[in-house]
């Protein structure tokens, strides 16, 4: 389990993580998602010991990172493809690592295997492509077979077959009761992986729930109508107080009136109805719905932070009184 | 699947943490090539360049200055060590950094504070793994170094192993170059960019030195005296020179002091900043 509390973290006089507080159980995929520059990145690796917080605790099982004899044991982390020397062989890098731990020699060749690297194990790194570095990160994280695993982007660089291979391994993972904590910017792939998710901006948290849950907050959910009269049915739902935009085919897309609704109001006018689906909005639309206006892109330069911070209340707010909310 | 992943005999402990970790740095000393390279350069740049200067010293000795020629006769030993040594010891200097700097810029840095960290234990580990090796090699270095010299030197200012003071510089070569060892290492923790480090280093070691010689009276001589590799290096030499105002144990302890303080900074900081 990993607990983070009150977290915050600033690098000069920009605030990257602000108070952040959120619970990664085991048993999970747990997705933690943001826009560029939210602070996930930061938030792994204050959970890891690399970077210290101002304030605030972030917590494996009880105990700090530091606090952790041979961590590895416990906690296996891919924090950025670039951290073996591009002169040094995959497997000398791995054994250093499994020294430090008190680990076997026999383990490094077991996940060179595990990942896919047996045969180039015995090359320099540097010669390595983006995928096969990624795959020695993910050798290194799970070198010590520990119970908790931070993954930032793990399927940057990888081919089809490594990111379909990765997905399976998380789910495999958390299936064995293990903490998945794993990040990314590819809403899809979070879709299809995680089973909860932590979603940040600008180092405050916007939700932290299950991934249905948090696709079914967004307000993009629409129901899509065929009928046979969708005039008259416009007129109708129109006058119910729905959004109706018209889409291909004589279907209308209609927002703010669910599907129950909608077929009594059908039944009411005699209308005949061909499909009548619930729309969800992908997690894609939900993410960027939950996090405009926590973008740090293209944001004017020079406001203070406190002046940052302002409307981002107004988001949480709306987000719901669910556990997205941060005050 | 659960068996490829199961820790089966990992789960095993092997050996205390402490071997562990030297173990561990021990691995990455020697799994990287410019570790070998550097280790050759020390070896065939510091004697080949005592075998260079001792025998054009001979070659030449007829046409040189009298005070130079009574300066070799006075303290053969001195030559045949400190003409290969002064330009050997930069292979040191490099590698030191390398070790320690070479960690932040290849990003292997993040990888090794995953494992320890405390991270103090991880630098200490490195230190004593790099200055034992260093210490090894420089006395491989130091010995072949002087025989040859001397036997170079024999027609003209005969030494011997016997002598007084030249058995300590022998081995003091090769503590000299453990210690500096340490203080690259350090100086390499410090600044953290490889570029940047080698450079500070080769100058504290090579350039301040003719530097502080021009500055006037008994400031430069001072301060000429207490930088780390003349005060160092004294220990180097078989007997005290005329213009030593240190003896060999006093100027190895100053730059002992010297380099624990450089240690000490460099694992506040190593301990404080953002990996």
């Amino acid at each position: 389990m990993i607990e983070v509390r009150e977290l915050t973290k600033s690098y000069g006089a920009k605030v990257v993580i602000d108070r952040l507080s959120f619970t990664v159980l085991p048993g999970h995929v747990t997705g933690f998602l943001g826009p560029n520059g939210s602070g996930k990145s930061t938030t792994m690796r204050v959970i890891v010991g690399l970077d210290h917080p101002d304030s605030g605790t972030a917590t494996i099982g009880g105990k700090r990172y530091a606090e952790l004899s041979r961590p590895l044991r416990t906690v296996g982390a891919l924090l950025d493809a670039e951290s073996a020397h591009p002169g040094r062989s995959a497997f000398n890098h791995l054994l250093y690592l499994a020294q430090s731990q008190g680990l076997p020699r026999s383990r490094v060749d077991e996940v060179l295997e595990l990942v896919g690297l047996k045969d180039v194990g015995r090359d320099r790194t540097g010669t390595f492509s983006l995928g096969m570095r990624q795959r020695l990160g993910i050798a290194v994280a799970l070198l010590g077979d520990p119970q908790v695993l931070i993954l930032d982007e793990p399927i940057n660089g990888l081919d089809p077959d490594g990111i379909f291979w990765i997905r399976n391994l998380m789910r495999q993972l958390a299936g064995e009761g293990r903490t998945v904590l794993v990040s990314s910017h590819l809403m899809s792939e979070m879709a299809v992986t995680a089973d909860s998710l932590i979603v940040i901006g600008r180092g405050q948290l916007i939700a932290d729930c299950s991934t249905s849950e948090f696709i079914g907050r967004s307000s993009h959910r629409s129901v899509l109508v065929r009928s046979s009269d969708p005039v008259r049915l416009r007129t109708a739902l129109d006058a119910a107080g729905a959004q109706v935009v018209p889409g291909e085919d004589g279907a209308v897309s209609v927002r703010a009136l669910d599907a129950r609704h909608i077929g009594e109001i059908a039944a009411r006018d005699g209308i005949v109805l061909w499909e009548l689906s619930p729309q969800l909005a992908s997690l894609e639309d939900a993410f960027r719905e939950m996090t405009h206006g926590h973008r740090d892109f293209g944001s004017p330069t020079g406001p203070t932070a406190d002046a940052k911070r302002q409307p981002e209340t107004h988001v949480v707010a709306a987000a719901g009184a669910g556990a997205g909310a941060t005050r | 699947m659960t068996a490829t992943l199961a820790p089966g005999p990992s789960g095993t402990t092997t050996g205390a943490d402490a071997a562990g970790l030297l173990r561990s740095e021990w691995t990455k000393l020697r799994s990287l090539r410019s570790t070998v390279w550097s280790l050759l350069l020390l070896v065939a740049v510091t004697i080949g360049f005592t075998a260079l200067f001792t025998g054009l010293t001979v070659a030449q000795w007829d046409q040189l200055d009298p005070a130079q020629t009574a300066q070799v006769v006075a303290d053969p030993g001195r030559m045949a060590l400190g003409a290969g040594f002064q330009l050997g010891q930069l292979a040191v200097c490099v590698l030191g950094v390398l070790v320690m700097a070479g960690e932040y810029s290849s990003g292997t840095i993040r990888a090794s504070l995953l494992a320890v960290p405390r991270r103090t234990p991880m630098l200490a580990a490195k230190t004593v793994v790099f200055a034992m090796l260093i210490f090894i090699v420089g006395e491989l270095t130091a010995w072949p170094t002087f025989f040859l010299g001397a036997a170079i030197l024999h027609s003209r200012a005969p030494v011997s192993i016997a002598d007084p003071g030249v058995l300590r510089a022998v081995i003091g070569a090769g503590l000299y170059l453990a210690v500096l060892a340490v203080f690259a290492i350090a100086i390499g923790a410090l600044v953290r960019h490889t570029a940047g480090a080698i450079t500070g280093i080769i100058g504290l070691v090579l350039v301040l030195s003719p530097l502080a010689q021009l500055l006037p009276g008994s400031i430069g001589k001072h301060i000429h005296t207490y930088l780390p590799s003349e005060a160092g290096s004294l220990i180097a030499s078989p007997r005290q020179g005329a213009n030593d105002m240190l003896g060999p144990w006093q100027g190895f302890g100053v730059f002992c002091a010297e380099t624990a303080v450089l240690v000490a900074a460099a694992t506040i900081l190593l301990k404080r900043r953002d990996a």
